[in-house]
């Protein structure tokens, strides 16, 4: 069990004529990922070759559009690498689709294009992840996005962050440590997106195969906050948090569009007050994500168990 | 991006947003002739910097007649304005807005954004106008009013009498506060802006309503659509370290201390200045060299970092994902070696290609402290610099 996805998880990439998109779907064939097709409008009908590690070679359609993709391929989630000023069009036409996830890896799209985006989104069955994000992986089955999939081990911690690197380097502390993850999802750094923490952290609480999260927050915004107040009134599995930001100072945008201390609100300090009066244990230093969690697995009693054999 | 206070204005203009006359000005003789050819019985002399505070400061100062504009626009051009948003070191004003002055009756806000837990626009007024919003926010939250727009179908007119109701603009000028509403929400949607703050919004003594002050921000990531806003860019108001990191797509932010930071991903190069900051050490700067980072970009981050006289040392913190840390380290040495490396130096690369990113390292034959960790090399730099 995990979340999002899993090994029967049909993927297809939009825009996968393009240099990323093929590096990734390699990346993702690679990595076992059901990676069954794209889109490309005007090449519908042709075929991308991808030469594997292993020597093998796969070949995927490419479809006009992504309904006709779902229509031929059975494919339910689709990943978007396409340049931003095209990206919230994609994101739009999967939704229309239908397709169930849309992961969007694409950074610097405009924070009015997400507007419309999220306002379509109200009432679909489509759950989207990003922009701006490193995408979805469940260790061992299926991995969407761009992130390096060897760090990661099959386990029972779910991983849930704003920041890319950041998530590798808590999931690499966590594999260090020989304690697996269930799945770990980047829900991305811009200021408007689809999934936010508490929706993710509602999917880890409903999964039988995770018993403790990690967050991953940054200055910017509520919705580390509000993710604490959810966890304290709902969350029945140990969380442990960190704060990037600690130092950044006000009103410079530090590199994420979402990561800005604007008004005098959404500091680090804030933040790791609220989630600490909400019981939740924050790593002092990025450098103890893994060794905190480590400490609140064994004060639970779900070290052994969360670690790997 | 921000822009200067008068190409605000005339951006608003475009919109049918009111707003007094006025003309930019970049000398003591530009000033007098725009005040000459103005005519209005007062004339207002505005330093344009891209900070607020500028009143408090001696940056704007009213003038009764052509001699005043002149002794003025003589005191401020050129004047360092210190302000709350400048720093101590403060701005050179280089640029005058020289405005008609008008009879205000009463000061208001009005400010545009985008809210992240909505993910809307929202409109906010409030009858506080002239201070600093964050304050009457802080201390008086009922006294903001706010209008959540559905981008669908945009600000509509009832929620904009609304808000002119809320904060008691006179009967007779709501009509007038509902159309520089409706102005202004265009205006902010049409140009990608990121923030559109208003303040303040004035009614005249003449029957008229309009912003007095402008302060436009864009979002960055869509000025691929607004060439006409990037031509607004002022370099002079930016610092040169983090234009020319601009240049190279490398995301650099200057700051106050004295470790240089080169690392990849935002996310992981805040965390590096914090865990610099808890060992005892100031970071020099953030520095994000993106995902796809080539061997150039990581030397032209170096010459960037190095560029900064207060560096003492350079903490390189790299997770390789895409990112191989090969790359990382070829662009290190080579950047060593181009630039001389009289600096201590610390580095820790994890992650994709990580054994053969160490082997170039260590076989370059210069003085490069290998890091186990993230918290061993900061301990390192820290330690190294002291």
């Amino acid at each position: 069990m995990s979340i999002l996805i899993d090994k029967n998880t049909k993927v297809i990439t939009q825009g996968i004529t393009g240099k990323t998109a093929l590096f990734h779907a390699k990346g993702a064939l690679d990595y076992g990922t059901q990676m069954v097709g794209g889109t490309s409008p005007g090449k519908g009908g042709t075929e991308v070759e991808i030469t594997l590690e292993n020597g093998d070679t796969v070949k995927l359609p490419v479809y006009n559009t992504v309904e006709e993709a779902k229509a031929k391929t059975g494919a339910t989630a689709s990943v978007i690498y396409v340049p931003p000023a095209f990206a919230a069009d994609s994101i739009l036409e999967a939704i229309d689709a239908e397709m169930e996830l849309v992961i969007c890896i694409t950074e610097g799209i405009p924070v009015l294009d997400m507007v419309k985006v999220s306002r379509y989104l109200e009432g679909k069955k489509t759950r989207l992840i990003g922009p701006n994000c490193p995408g979805v992986i469940t260790p061992g089955e299926c991995k969407i996005g761009i992130m390096p999939g060897y760090i990661h081990t099959p386990g029972h911690v779910g991983v849930v962050s704003r920041s890319g690197t950041l998530t590798y380097e808590a999931v690499h502390q966590l594999t260090a440590r020989g304690i697996g993850q269930s799945s770990a999802v980047g829900i991305g750094g811009d200021p408007v997106k689809g999934m936010e923490f508490i929706d993710v952290l509602k999917l880890f609480n409903e999964d039988p195969n995770t018993k403790a999260v990690i967050m991953i927050g940054e200055i910017g915004g509520t919705a580390e906050e509000e993710a604490a107040e959810w966890i304290k009134a709902n969350m029945t599995k140990p969380v442990v948090g960190f704060i990037g930001g600690a130092t950044a100072p006000p009103g410079k945008r530090m590199g994420h569009a979402g990561a800005i201390i604007s008004g005098g609100k959404g500091t680090a300090k804030e933040k790791i007050s609220v989630l600490e009066a909400c019981g939740i244990k924050v790593a002092p230093t990025p450098a103890e994500m893994g060794s905190t969690l480590v400490s609140v697995l064994e004060e639970k009693g779900l070290l052994e168990s969360c670690t790997t054999h | 991006m921000n822009i200067h206070e008068y190409q605000g204005k005339q951006v608003l203009k475009q919109y049918g947003v009111a707003v007094p006359n006025g003309k930019v000005a970049f000398t003591v003789e530009e000033a007098v002739e725009a005040a000459q050819s103005l005519g209005s019985p007062v004339t207002v002399v505005k330093a344009q910097i891209h900070a607020g505070g500028r009143g408090k400061a001696g940056g704007v100062k009213v003038a009764k007649n052509l001699d005043e504009v002149r002794a003025y626009a003589e005191e401020i051009l050129g004047k360092v304005l210190v302000t709350h948003q400048t720093g101590p070191e403060g701005k050179e004003v280089k640029r005058l807005l020289i405005e008609e002055g008008c009879d205000i009756r009463k000061e208001y806000y009005i400010g545009v954004v985008v809210d992240r837990a909505t993910g809307r626009v929202v409109m906010m007024a409030s009858e506080e106008g002239g201070t600093e919003i964050e304050e009457v926010a802080a201390a008086t939250p009922e006294k903001i009013f706010k209008e959540v727009v559905d981008p669908a179908i945009g600000l509509q007119t009832f929620q904009a009498r609304k808000l002119a109701y809320s904060i008691n603009i006179p009967n007779e000028l709501v009509g007038k506060a509902v159309q520089f509403m409706l102005a202004l929400y265009k205006a902010f949607v049409e140009k990608d802006c990121s923030i559109a703050e208003i303040n303040p919004l004035v009614v005249t003594g003449d029957g008229n309503v309009m912003a007095l002050d402008a302060k436009l921000n864009f979002d960055s990531n869509a000025l691929f659509r607004h060439k006409d806003i990037l031509e607004l860019r002022d370099l002079d108001e930016e610092d040169e370290k983090e234009i020319e990191a601009s240049k190279y797509d490398l995301s650099y932010i200057a700051l106050d201390g004295n470790i240089g930071c080169m690392v990849n991903g935002a996310g992981l190069a805040m965390a590096t200045m914090d865990i610099i900051k808890y060992y005892g050490g100031d970071p020099a700067n953030f520095l994000d060299v993106g995902g796809g980072a080539t061997t150039e970009k990581v030397t032209e981050a170096f010459k960037i970092i190095l560029s900064d006289p207060q560096v003492k040392g350079i903490f390189v913190n790299i997770f390789g994902g895409i990112m191989r840390c090969d790359v990382i380290a070829t662009g290190v040495v080579e950047a060593a070696k181009q630039l001389g490396l009289t600096r201590p130096l610390v580095v820790r690369l994890e992650g994709t290609n990580v054994d053969l990113g160490k082997q170039i390292l260590a076989e370059s034959g210069l003085n490069i402290v290998p890091a186990d960790s993230m918290a061993d090399g900061a301990q390192k730099i820290v330690s190294l610099v002291q």
